[in-house]
């Protein structure tokens, strides 16, 4: 064998600087959407003004949970379901962090749920990406929260019996200030929701509907990584500001994405600070009548 | 709003107000916790105080998440706690684990309460002990401290955080429902007087830091959020770098780490006291509030006598074998009270291997144990035939 020559240096591609490049290659499968999603957080990340010092990603368990681990920023890869409140102590001692955590359905909205529905409704300044694939990847494919109503899984033989959530009108029931959701082709649209998010004051939350090719689409008929996508994106309409309990996902008629909340609400730290400066005299504001109901005497 | 952190002076309070003391004095900013009874006033002092001292309070949703919270705390730079019993502390091991395998200081005070399950919400037990050294899966080691009053509240809690900072893991402080809400006398000294120990950080450039090579005593010295070391945390089994390795090697590796940084400083760790122990020929071992039974017991039947010592265990975990094995050689036998059916006691055993009879005195909650069962098992251990 003649000796090789030395390969010419690669040009660097203008997202390396974000990436740990000496654990590449990923874990993540040919045909994946969380590699779109990821890369959409790296350009949001490299279009925001907020020094890189002051960026955190926190993730929970699952092939979305690995993304912490690929990000060259202060990254933490925690517990399954329990990045929310990993995040929430993170902030509250760091404020001047942009926070964001990204994980996938299972993680945020099954055994997450409660702390998703609690930090929304407190509004704890987090940017939280949830990368939906309608099933557990991870373990080969189970019944997640989001999983369609019929969709076979390993778990679901027979199609699931589950009604899935409806995320979005999840978090702004509980109070999110900000919410969106893309698919992995609206990759414009996904960068520019997860940069809007990350300048969102308060608890922000984008849906990014991922094709899952290896685990979910298989069990389903739907082998081709491009064919499941367009499946998602066919069947996508947008709808900016529909209201979130309206904006469904249903592959029968429409899987709706868009911009569905935008608002300003005070955030926790907001909140505790004002409580704190003492500023409420007494709870209620307008005070309570206490001789309408007859003072007890002592007898 | 601003207020001392720490409250010099003589102050009647009770253990679980003492341990808020002790944490504020150590430099605690930020608390996250779950009401549960006979913890709660543990929370409610540290809502009013935190705040004072430019800290952060904050409610959670359980206590997974409170320990969850406390963790991204720490990381986040500020010396973090929760408080909780039983019930609370089964779920928080989950993320304590999380805190073991990713070296993550903080405190968590588990006033016990009698178990298992709800159990009796408002009586003592000390039924957590083997859960504390075992209860998150996996291999690990852990530090625990055993308050037995008030003061040792505070003064152990002050221990609890600077174990935990200068050893980087969860300290769990096993006090119980008695000493909780005894009122005594605290003593607060001046702040220059407390000893308090900060984690290590980093002087190595950027560039070259292993955030889990081990340092000095096999610490690795630890970057918090922010410090522009780019570390990556994770509860995978990971290298010196951070970085998952899916491996035998990577786990023998970190594994070792976790134990020999606890095992290869004892001398640091350790903490235990011993009362007329010198011409003992029963020894009764005994922590937190079962060590203040003790202590009566021995005083009384040293009036009748009986030649018994104590030996008071600050530190619970890791256990004391090396002096507990040179004891087992020197006395008729050793005595464990503990308000549960048999934990500490089988340590006791193992370490003795025979070398001297280890009884039991037994409570199962809901009350403590009397001195004169004490003075009876030892009466009853002298009596017995070689």
């Amino acid at each position: 064998m003649s000796a090789k020559a030395s390969p010419a240096p690669q040009p660097a591609h203008p997202q390396d600087e974000l990436l740990r490049t000496d654990r590449i290659p990923h874990i993540w499968c040919s045909g994946c959407g969380i590699g779109i999603a990821f890369g959409s957080l790296m350009a949001a990340i490299n279009k925001c003004d907020t020094p890189r010092d002051d960026i955190t990603v926190v993730s929970g368990i699952g092939c979305t949970g690995r993304l912490a681990g690929y990000i060259h920023l202060d990254s933490f890869h925690t517990t399954h379901g329990r990045a929310i409140p990993f995040a929430t102590g993170l902030h509250l001692t760091r404020p001047q962090n942009k926070v964001i955590v990204a994980s996938g359905d299972g993680d945020l909205l099954a055994i997450g749920g409660n702390h998703f529905i609690h930090a929304a409704r407190r509004n704890v300044d987090l940017t939280v990406i949830c990368v939906n694939n309608f099933n557990y990847g991870m373990t080969g494919g189970q019944l997640a929260p989001s999983t369609p109503f019929g969709a076979k899984t390993t778990t679901t033989p027979k199609g699931s019996p589950d009604e899935p959530f409806n995320f979005c009108a999840l978090a702004a029931a509980c109070g999110a200030t900000y919410v969106a959701r893309w698919t992995a082709l609206h990759i414009r649209r996904l960068t520019t929701a997860i940069s809007e998010a990350m300048d969102k004051r308060g608890f922000s939350f984008v849906e990014v509907i991922a094709p899952c090719p290896t685990a979910f689409g298989r069990r389903n008929k739907i082998r081709r990584p491009l064919d499941l996508l367009k499946l998602y994106y066919d069947r996508s309409v947008v709808k900016n500001h529909l209201a979130p309990g309206e904006a469904t996902i249903d592959f029968d008629h429409k899987l709706v994405t868009g911009k569905f909340v935008d608002i300003e609400r005070p955030t926790y730290l907001d909140q505790y600070d004002m409580v704190n400066r003492g500023e409420l005299e007494a709870w209620p504001a307008t005070g309570v009548d206490a001789s309408a109901s007859g003072q007890r005497k002592a007898g | 709003m601003a207020g001392k952190a720490v409250l010099t002076g003589t102050h009647f309070i009770n253990g679980d107000e003492a341990c808020c003391e002790g944490a504020l004095a150590a430099g605690c900013r930020f608390f996250a916790g779950y009401p549960i009874t006979p913890a709660t006033e543990v929370a409610e002092r540290m809502s009013r105080r935190l705040p004072q001292v430019g800290g952060v309070f904050v409610q959670m949703e359980d206590e997974i998440a409170s320990m969850a919270a406390i963790l991204g705390g720490s990381w986040g730079g500020a010396k973090s706690m929760t408080s909780t019993s039983g019930p609370g502390y089964s779920l928080m091991l989950e993320n304590i684990g999380l805190g073991l395998c990713t070296e993550t200081p903080c405190v968590v005070c588990n006033v016990q309460r009698a178990g298992p399950s709800t159990g009796l919400p408002t009586l003592v037990g000390q039924g957590d002990m083997m859960q504390a050294r075992w209860g998150s899966h996996g291999v690990y080691e852990v530090i625990a401290v055993a308050p037995a009053s008030p003061q040792e509240m505070f003064d152990f809690t002050i221990k609890a955080f600077n174990l935990s900072e200068e050893f980087r893991l969860p300290v769990t402080i096993l006090a119980d429902e008695v000493v909780g809400h005894m009122n005594e006398r605290v003593v607060i000294p001046p702040a220059n007087e407390i000893a308090v120990i900060d984690r290590l950080k980093p002087t190595v450039p950027k560039e070259s830091y292993l955030p889990y090579q081990p340092g000095p005593h096999g610490v690795a010295p630890m970057a918090n959020v922010g410090d522009g070391y780019y570390m990556h945390v994770t509860g995978l089994t990971h290298d010196e770098r951070g970085y998952p390795g899916m491996d035998a090697a990577t786990q023998e590796q970190m594994t070792a780490r976790l134990r020999d940084k606890i095992l290869g400083n004892l001398d640091r760790i350790l903490d235990f006291e011993t009362v007329m122990l010198d011409d003992a020929e029963v020894a009764v071992v005994a922590y937190g509030i079962s060590a203040r039974s003790a202590r009566g017991a021995v005083l009384a039947a040293r009036e009748q006598g009986i030649k018994v010592g104590l030996v008071k265990l600050n530190v619970v975990w890791p256990f004391p074998e090396q002096f507990i094995r040179e004891l087992s050689a020197k006395v008729k036998a050793m005595i464990m009270p503990e308000i549960n059916l048999g934990q500490m006691v089988l340590e006791l055993e193992r370490v003795a291997a025979g070398r001297c009879a280890v009884e039991l005195v037994a409570h199962p909650g809901g009350g403590i144990i009397t001195p004169d069962r004490i003075i009876a098992a030892a009466q009853a251990a002298l009596e017995e035939k070689p």
